[in-house]
């Protein structure tokens, strides 16, 4: 019943989406905590309200298709916040640049090391080889070298959510305490959702981890190519 | 009309992106051409940043929702995903804390070596 009024309606997949993803801004901010990240709370409701009135993801994928859609514009758009924070980069260069691609590399290596070290196959690994950098930029990274864009967004997400609830006890462990570097620490390692937290801690940490974030992608994208 | 315009200008970046994805030989995605692009545009001052910043701003508001349709493809994927949970979660964890150390200390050892370079 449900399901065939679903399949006669264009938009029933938006609205499932933007529901979701409501429910999971208002736990977010009730329960204060990274782990309540309202993307995964979206995803985990969307599969549940497959699984409950047994719809095929195919169906909600084609009434869902203008979110999809509307990704490659809004990366397009990550170039003017990072226009905008432009000379945060130019006063620092130096330890903007070697903080962020010494990240990249280190993220690479690590996961290439883990991949092998788990017997892991190939599709798997390009698909987290990008796990660091925004969602944007990394699924469609990993889906254009031929991994599985759904496996990159499900392993960047978690990537942010890690970052976000363990930045500031790893900067403590690790005595990274200059502002610039913490943020440029978060934004390398967590792009975006990681971000959030370092705006918590400040505006300098906040500034310099969003400014990671679309950097880092680029420089991902060339780098990777050595690892695919 | 301010609306229209902008997303017509970040809709024509799009389609220029496209053209080179289509046609330049490299496996890079057609979003980070047009990232590029934009970003070039902005800093030779082709385009005016009030061209492009209030549409350019809600569309990262609203981009979480995008990625909502690739994270729900996961319902098609237990099969696959199952059995290499635990190694990619171990690896998504562990990776993560290393790439935050790393370019962490790294950043600021820069910093800290420039700022003693210039006493």
């Amino acid at each position: 019943m449900i399901n065939n009024i679903l399949e006669n309606s264009a938009y029933w997949g938006i609205a499932v989406s933007v529901v979701g993803y409501g429910i999971g801004v208002i736990l977010n901010k009730k329960l204060k905590t990274g782990i309540a990240n309202p993307l995964l709370i979206s995803i985990v409701f969307v599969i549940a309200v497959l699984l409950v009135f047994n719809i095929d993801y195919e169906k909600y994928r084609e009434s869902s298709e203008i979110l999809s859609w509307l990704l490659t514009p809004a990366t397009v758009c990550l170039a003017v916040p990072l226009y905008e924070q432009i000379h945060l980069l130019k006063k620092n260069y130096k330890a903007v640049m070697g903080g962020i691609i010494s990240g990249v590399f280190a993220s690479l290596i690590s996961v290439a090391l883990f991949c092998l070290m788990f017997g892991l196959d190939k599709g798997i690994e390009i698909s987290l080889l990008p796990k660091s950098i925004t969602t944007a930029i990394g699924m469609s990274l990993a889906d254009e070298l031929g991994g599985i864009d759904t496996l990159a967004a499900a392993a960047i997400i978690v990537t942010g959510i890690v970052g976000n609830v363990m930045c500031r006890g790893v900067c403590k462990i690790f005595k990274i305490t200059e502002p610039v570097a913490v943020g440029i620490a978060i934004g390398t390692s967590s792009h975006a959702v990681g971000t959030s937290k370092a705006f918590e801690i400040g505006e300098v940490e906040g500034a310099m981890s969003s400014l990671s974030i679309a950097v880092a992608g680029i420089i991902t994208v060339a780098a990777i190519q050595i690892f695919a | 009309m301010k609306y229209v315009f902008q997303f017509g200008v970040i809709l024509a970046i799009t389609f220029i992106a496209e053209m080179f994805y289509r046609y330049l030989p490299l496996p890079v995605p057609a979003s980070i051409y047009g990232l590029v692009i934009m970003l070039f545009l902005l800093v030779t001052g082709i385009i005016r940043l009030d061209w492009v910043k209030e549409s350019a701003r809600y569309l990262i508001l609203i981009m979480p929702l995008m990625f909502i349709p690739a994270g729900a493809k996961l319902v098609t994927m237990g099969d696959m995903i199952l059995p290499v949970l635990f190694p990619v979660l171990i690896t998504v964890f562990v990776t993560t804390i290393i790439v935050m150390v790393i370019s962490g200390r790294v950043t600021q050892f820069i910093i800290k070596k420039e700022s003693k370079n210039d006493k």
